[in-house]
């Protein structure tokens, strides 16, 4: 069932693509029912995970033989971590669509392209074999060269190219590990759980784990490979940066914890120290550099490169409650950064047809579009942390996980919520609630805020505030997943 | 009389391709001289298309098995040539539409003649034999190349072609004279026997040498590739889509052959700590030059075509390494990897082939908002484009990852992965080049003096649309292809 989740993303890419006439209507109609089958799928299967108390075992949800030759299968599998980012792919997939109602031109294509990337990304999430992992990880990065070349503003060739390579350079050293492991372990199959249970020899691991995680985090905006992260952002349209931001960037994330942390542990041993060093400095400088734009979508822009750096700290703190944190922190920034790049992109830019800072300011905003307004008050809560939402509580068991590893850190990385807290409130009052002059000129195109974006929002603000409320929620589903055999070996290689 | 028979018998498919040839020349000189110049254009082309297909049949239905003297057919021999027909076929088509010459009967006889080389390459184990193959696919490029007799650059081309194309054969012809020299024999399974305990004689590496630099050249191979971006560019399109499909295709299959039977004890190895001679260590220096030197220059290429003949230049390099991987995976690899992309590059040409007929060279501001002009033509492009970068889940990756992870498990395991890295590195570079001509189709606005509806013949259309569904096919299950290939190995190494 779960499965059908990819399907039916290609499946609905693919009407869209043969779909005659340019007529935007039915084009959006049918994108939404794609990505509302896709959400209503992924929820009976969080449900159904949950009714049975399955998270902590990778339950098959489709395997047979592809490519005999190799050993390679076409082997699905979901456990608590992957039907989490299963369910954030689908709830952004909607809130996307339901932002980019608005697309007037060449808007089939647009939507066939979104659907393949969220074809791509749920794939990813639920491979087992890990030459289908990688080839559903390539998938999604061709549409989006193209959602950001066609459809991007500010500089969206060069954002769009250097995302795409960027990308593929990444995927090309997680290439490169992949076929090594491969044909260390034998040469016999590339089945996750398989490639888990053999030895690699240390020095083996040492060079194989960085190669593969770097692969991966690059797309999870490590610094200093995050460049990427902020153009392409900016360039991208906003249901591109949406996803960019939301899910995209999950996937590295995703693959360093599922692929290169469980295949070496004993590498991410070696490397635990240093790549959270990489990860701190990412919090702190993401922040910091936040702080100075006059860009609106570049402070977002910057902000996901530091709420990833969170991401990333959790994930080397090896311990139960920072990983946990690490994934709840995942879901939790697709789905605010969602949030924020949506009142960025679209309540904001489509109506002023400008994100300076400094020209938003005298025009009062709050007054003319006090919805937009409300919702990034909220957002911005959400993303400063502030208990009651998801960031909060997500952001905090990192920062525990940290304390007990390295307090040092964890102490930096506090340094770096403050920094959030001090960037999120300086552009909420830069573009909302500036003292304006009295008369604020008018903006001939500023109609309402629309239904679906209302719709959108709050899809979007509910799922942080219920997280938020109730985390057990999707901490059932984690830490089950956690104490898996599959992770067994990473629990052995650091510490608990 | 009985040899005779038994060779006629394998020799029949060939024997069909040639006869369609002369039946093409007869009734294009005999019968239609006067009739108009489509009516010639078709009838010429319909003959063309008949034969190859009865020879497909023939090859299909009849699987001989013979052995003799100079010849070898076995089940490989004969799918291959069923392939390489097949290839021939859509050439053919595509050249339909193309108004290269008015002489459509002659142009079709010298490409049947240059199949009928193709088909010969792959079924002769015998030095001579293949040289003579070789020679007689050459010589017909050079023809063809040329064939546009209105264009400077088409008779430049083949002059480039002829003298670049001379020179190697007479290499090749001195490396297996001295091999001859060496082994007292020119039977490739012979040869090996013979050439037991040899290697160690500089003589023999010299033999080796001299007689790779032919291949090299055919395969288009840096520093031997200086040719192919002024071919590509000078021929008719459908004649470099035939240099760039079946031609490679043969050639690579007749290397790998004339390696793996006749040279397999003169191996070497290429590993950065334990150095032997042999040919391992040429390919490694060729396959690394290739894919740096391709891929490099194509960045910077404005036609369209030149930038595909790079590409091929970087495409031969990946190709090379399956040659370097063990004797299980090296070729079912090099064949998956080069049929793959026969079928891509084929279609590719096909499409440039459509633009280009609307008058101007095939460059890149002429894909320029392509996709609102011929959405479907538009789509297949991208499916080529990006399986020759490599993008799943089309036959162009899963030909480089075979390809990649055959070499990385060449015995000493991991000892070749620098090359692996090198290779996939490059291949992260050739995106860069293969995405300008996707921005120019999808992204760019159409030119306003450009007709808001390019519409390619249907010929050409469902030739494509075929081309374009067999790379998906290939790419999402590649069991299809590759279970043959390796079944055929089983029974039959060669």
């Amino acid at each position: 069932m779960l499965a059908w989740t990819i399907y039916i993303s290609f499946l609905g890419a693919a009407l869209l693509m043969v779909l005659p006439g340019e007529n935007p209507r039915p084009a959006r109609v049918i994108a939404l029912l794609t990505a509302l089958a896709g959400l209503i799928i992924a929820a009976i299967a969080v449900i159904d995970c949950n009714r049975h108390s399955a998270a902590g075992v990778l339950t098959d949800v489709a395997n047979a033989s592809w490519i005999a030759e190799l050993g390679i299968r076409y082997h699905l599998a979901a456990d608590g971590i992957s039907l989490v980012l299963a369910l954030l792919t689908a709830i952004a997939a909607v809130a996307g669509i339901l932002f980019s109602w608005n697309i007037e031109t060449r808007t089939r294509e647009f939507f066939a392209l979104y659907l393949a990337l969220i074809g791509g990304v749920y794939g990813v999430f639920l491979s087992v074999d890990l030459f289908l992992l990688f080839v559903f990880y390539e998938i999604a990065i061709i549409p989006k060269y193209f959602l950001i070349a066609i459809w991007g503003s500010t500089n969206r060739e060069y954002g769009a190219m250097k995302l795409a390579l960027y990308s593929f350079v990444g995927s090309a050293m997680v290439l490169v590990g992949l076929i090594a492991a491969y044909v260390v372990a034998g040469g016999k199959t590339f089945d996750l759980v398989g490639l888990a249970k053999y030895p690699y020899p240390a020095s083996f691991q040492n060079w194989a784990f960085i190669v593969v995680f770097v692969g991966f985090a690059i797309l999870a905006g490590l610094w200093p490979f995050h460049t990427w992260a902020p153009t392409g952002h900016v360039a991208a349209p906003t249901a591109a940066s949406m996803l960019l931001a939301g899910v995209v960037m999950k996937l590295g994330a995703y693959g360093a914890l599922r692929v290169a942390m469980t295949l070496f542990p004993v590498g991410l041993h070696t490397w635990q120290n240093t790549i959270a060093v990489l990860a701190v400095i990412g919090i702190v400088y993401g922040a910091l550099v936040a702080l100075v734009q006059q860009d609106f979508k570049f402070v977002i822009g910057y902000s996901s490169v530091s709420h990833m750096g969170f991401v990333l700290l959790g994930l080397m703190t090896l311990s139960q409650i920072g990983l946990s944190g690490a994934v709840l922190q995942m879901f939790s920034h697709g789905i605010i950064a969602g949030l924020l790049f949506a009142v960025v992109g679209r309540m904001v830019y489509d109506r002023t047809h400008t994100r300076d800072l400094a020209k938003l300011q005298p025009m009062n905003l709050n007054r003319v579009i006090p919805f937009a307004a409300a919702t990034f008050v909220v957002g911005c809560a959400a993303s400063m942390g502030l208990p009651g939402f998801s960031g909060f509580i997500a952001e905090l068991q990192i920062i525990v996980g940290a304390w007990k590893t390295f307090p040092i850190f964890a102490v930096i990385a506090a340094v770096g919520i403050l920094a959030g807290v001090a960037y999120t409130l300086r552009v909420l009052v830069k573009a909302f609630f500036a003292e304006g002059i009295a008369a604020p000129p008018k903006l001939p195109d500023c109609d309402r805020i629309s239904l679906p974006e209302r719709a959108g929002a709050v899809l979007l603000l509910v799922c942080t505030l219920v997280i938020g409320l109730f985390p057990r929620l999707l901490l059932e589903l984690i830490t089950p997943s956690l104490n898996s055999p599959l992770m067994k070996p990473l629990w052995k290689a650091g510490l608990r | 009389m009985n040899l005779y028979l038994e060779c006629l018998t394998g020799l029949t498919p060939e024997g069909m391709v040639i006869a369609t040839a002369l039946i093409v020349l007869l009734v294009d000189l005999a019968v239609v001289q006067e009739k108009p110049q489509t009516y010639r254009t078709a009838l010429a082309g319909a003959i063309t298309c008949l034969g190859c297909s009865m020879a497909m049949n023939w090859v299909a239905l009849m699987p001989a098995s013979v052995h003799v003297a100079m010849l070898a057919v076995s089940p490989m021999t004969q799918w291959l040539k069923l392939l390489l027909l097949l290839m021939t076929f859509f050439v053919a088509v595509l050249s339909w539409h193309q108004r290269i010459t008015r002489h459509a009967g002659e142009y079709l006889a010298v490409l049947l003649l240059g199949a009928s080389g193709l088909m010969l390459l792959v079924s002769s184990d015998n030095l001579l034999m293949i040289f003579i193959a070789l020679e007689l696919l050459s010589i017909s490029l050079y023809a063809l190349t040329a064939f546009d007799k209105e264009s400077r650059a088409s008779s430049e081309a083949a002059l480039k072609y002829l003298l670049f194309g001379g020179t190697s054969a007479a290499f090749t012809l001195f490396g297996i004279s001295l091999i001859y020299g060496l082994a007292g024999d020119i039977q490739l399974n012979f040869i090996a026997a013979r050439l037991r305990g040899l290697p160690g004689e500089p003589l023999f590496y010299v033999a080796l040498v001299m007689t790779l630099v032919g291949f090299a050249f055919k395969l288009a191979a840096a520093p031997f590739h200086l040719w192919a971006p002024d071919v590509y560019q000078g021929a008719p399109t459908p004649v470099a889509s035939f240099i760039a499909s079946g031609s490679k295709v043969a050639s690579f299959f007749v290397l790998a052959r004339i390696l793996l039977t006749a040279f397999p004890g003169a191996r070497g190895t290429a590993s950065l700590d334990g150095f032997v001679p042999g040919w391992a260590p040429i390919f490694v220096v060729l396959a690394v030059v290739s894919m740096i030197a391709g891929n490099v220059a194509a960045i910077v290429q404005t036609n369209v075509k030149r930038l595909l003949a790079y590409s091929a230049v970087a495409h031969a390099g990946y190709a090379l390494l399956a040659l370097l991987a063990d004797q299980r995976h090296a070729l079912s690899a090099l064949l998956f990897y080069t049929i793959t992309y026969a079928f891509t590059v084929l279609g590719a040409f096909a499409v440039v082939g459509v633009v280009e007929n609307s008058g101007r060279p095939a460059s890149l501001g002429e894909f320029a908002g392509l996709s609102r002009r011929a959405p479907l033509l538009s789509f297949c492009m991208l499916i080529f484009m990006l399986s020759l970068a490599g993008i799943p889940p089309l036959s162009g990756f899963f030909g480089k990852f075979y390809v990649f992870t055959a070499a990385a498990s060449a015995p000493p395991q991991l000892s070749l992965l620098w090359l692996v890295v090198l290779a996939v590195a490059a291949s992260a570079v050739s995106l860069y080049y293969y995405l300008q001509v996707l921005k120019q189709i999808y992204a760019v606005a159409p030119p306003q003096s450009a007709s808001p509806w390019l519409r390619p013949p249907l010929s050409a259309q469902v030739a494509i649309v075929t081309l374009a569904v067999i790379v998906v096919a290939l790419g999402c299950a590649p069991d299809l292809l590759l279970g043959k290939i390796t079944a055929l190995l089983k029974s039959h190494p060669f």
